[in-house]
């Protein structure tokens, strides 16, 4: 019995910051339909801002509190510029474009931040762990966690409703669906597109850094870091459907839970799991499990 | 592009021409052009495939395919000889692009890619949890020989296969032009404008697609054969998911409109590449995102615009190859 409760937290706990960078990306791709391979560059560009705000704090002997609210604050301006900046100065000249033509130029981009962050960083691995301390541990069910972790899961279940709320239930968020059904319609209805779509490029990079913040404490930072996540939340978009914020939220639990699930029972298909589980969704439901089927055009 | 066709034969003496000058580059050129030609190969493959519309983000997985079938089957038997290996493992990449191409056949667009990039990465976590082939590790083969001979010279053996990956790509991108011309490389423009249409007027899109896929998938299983034997040694990695990136960074470099194209976008990257490792050690990847920028920004068409000039600039390839065949008619 505690064998499967740790199997469900731990999934849990991996889907907790799965979620929000998969969420950032199902948001570009719905608005800007834009498959964003530099998201897991953003995610890791997160991960670096996060430790360096961490390490900044330490030396200069503030609690471990203030260093986790620093590194939020930073990630998140650093994160919100770095977004508009590229949205507003690259991304803008390729609309119109083929869709393989926009996912190239955002390899470039990933391959271009790849190298951006081991200038500034360098390549050895870097470690911001005081945060991790912050919540202490917890047990549960005679089980002990680190009391982090746990805390993960409730702000990422926060930030999924935030964003579910905002598109849903305020006119902001009604704008923006509009945009995504129909833009043209929208234009015409005096909506400002490019505004929507710099401000939803922007919110998806922040998403992403935020993600890559706050596990910051639990990883180490070192190159790599962006190819292997990247995969893994389009692994999650893809089952959950891309575009969709309820797919999001399955998919990265069902992406935690294999996860753990072949950690803890099978660990030599831990990979492999998650890749298997996206070729079968794309097999027998290419649209993911949470997409209607669209009407083709002839 | 009906109004200057090559023939073939003039294209075997430019393929055997460009064996030749082989024996005149200087040493590191040949490592140098053998992975150009081996990567060509696959982006070849890549365009092929895109004519039908489709772009695959997994080729890696049929180069890993051929280059595993072929280290097994050289360590296992002992098979040294080029040619039979880059033959060996373009079977099991065809073989394995004959047993996923109907499967994958039925989805368009980003789907496509997606699908293909899933399936090359499940390969990829299989291979680095498999001890008894090395693992994340991989394993060593042998040196190549050719015909019986054996070269133990690294210059000659360098050269040996720099010959026959050229002139292996060569064949390729003669075969490629020959089915750019025919019924099925018409056929597969026509899938990529409109597939239902295509099936109205008879013919089956998904084996249009399959059979394109195939093709792409052979290329890229006799390329992993070529890598294997110019690295002699071979791991996951040539199954993840950046390799595939780069191979359709070459195509995309290349364009869809000419087969020359390929060499030259290929030989052009691993240029930038050795000279950007050469002075820029550490941020060879800032300068390939930035020339890949550059040339989807200001030649959207790809490398081969700049000589692909054509009365039909500002019409789509497909529109274009239709033009023709009516001029051919009338």
């Amino acid at each position: 019995m505690n064998f499967f409760l740790t199997i469900i937290l731990d999934g849990l706990i991996q889907a907790s910051w799965l979620f929000i960078v998969a969420l950032g990306l199902t948001l570009v791709f719905g608005v800007l339909k834009i498959l964003n391979i530099a998201h897991g560059s953003f995610y890791a560009l997160g991960a670096y801002v996060a430790a360096t705000a961490v390490t900044l704090a330490a030396a200069h002997n503030l609690p471990p509190s203030v260093g986790f609210v620093a590194m939020l604050v930073s990630v998140a301006l650093i994160a919100s510029a770095v977004g508009l900046l590229l949205e507003r100065g690259l991304l803008k000249m390729f609309y119109g474009r083929d869709e393989v033509v926009l996912l190239l130029v955002t390899y470039a981009v990933f391959l271009i931040l790849e190298d951006v962050t081991k200038l500034i960083w360098g390549v050895n691995p870097i470690y911001a762990t005081q945060p991790y301390e912050l919540f202490g541990n917890v047990e549960f069910a005679g089980l002990y966690y680190v009391g982090y972790d746990l805390v993960l899961i409730p702000i990422s279940a926060a930030i999924g409703f935030a964003v579910w709320f905002g598109l849903n239930r305020t006119v902001a968020g009604k704008i923006v669906l509009a945009v995504i059904h129909n833009e043209e319609m929208s234009v015409s209805m005096g909506v400002r597109v490019n505004r929507v779509y710099a401000t939803a490029f922007a919110f998806g990079v922040l998403l992403a850094a935020i993600a890559g913040a706050l596990t910051a404490p639990k990883i180490s930072m070192q190159p790599g870091l962006s190819s292997d996540v990247i995969i893994l939340s389009f692994a999650i978009v893809v089952i959950g459907g891309l575009g969709s914020v309820e797919g999001a939220a399955v998919g990265a639990v069902l992406v935690g839970l294999a996860r753990s699930a072949s950690v803890h029972l099978m660990p030599q298909a831990e990979l492999f799991m998650i890749y298997l589980i996206m070729a079968a969704v794309l097999l027998f439901r290419p649209e993911g499990l949470f997409k209607r089927e669209t009407a083709r055009r002839i | 592009m009906g109004h200057r066709r090559l023939h073939p034969l003039v294209m075997i003496l430019l393929v055997a021409l460009a064996t030749l000058c082989g024996r005149a580059l200087p040493t590191w050129t040949l490592s140098l052009a053998t992975v150009a030609a081996s990567n060509a190969l696959i982006a070849l493959g890549i365009v092929i495939l895109a004519r039908t519309g489709n772009v695959s983000f997994g080729q890696g997985l049929f180069f890993a395919a051929g280059g595993y079938g072929v280290a097994l089957v050289a360590n296992a038997w002992g098979i040294t000889d080029a040619v039979t290996q880059m033959i060996i493992g373009a079977v099991c990449g065809g073989l394995l692009g004959l047993v996923i191409g109907p499967l994958i056949a039925r989805y368009s667009g980003i789907f496509f890619g997606m699908l293909t990039l899933a399936l090359s990465m499940v390969f990829y976590g299989a291979l680095v949890k498999t001890t008894a082939l090395g693992g994340s590790d991989g394993f060593n083969v042998g040196r190549p020989s050719l015909f019986g001979m054996v070269f133990t010279d690294p210059r000659a053996a360098d050269f040996m296969l720099y010959a026959v990956s050229v002139v292996t790509t060569g064949l390729a991108g003669i075969a490629a032009t020959i089915l750019f011309r025919s019924e099925l490389g018409l056929a597969s423009l026509a899938v990529r404008e409109n597939n239902l249409r295509v099936e109205y007027l008879g013919m089956s899109a998904n084996r249009i697609i399959t059979i394109n896929f195939a093709i792409a998938a052979t290329f890229a299983g006799a390329a992993g054969a070529f890598a294997l034997m110019a690295q002699r040694h071979i791991d996951p990695q040539f199954a993840y998911w950046t390799t595939s990136g780069e191979f359709v960074f070459v195509a995309v470099l290349a364009g869809y409109q000419s087969v020359a194209a390929v060499f030259v976008a290929s030989l052009a990257l691993e240029l930038v590449r050795s000279f950007s490792n050469l002075y820029l050690p550490n941020t060879w990847q800032l300068v390939l995102g930035v020339f890949l920028l550059g040339v989807i920004l200001f030649l959207p068409r790809g490398i081969g615009s700049l000589w692909v000039r054509g009365r039909h600039k500002r019409i789509e390839p497909a529109a274009a190859a239709v033009a023709t065949q009516r001029e051919a008619a009338q």
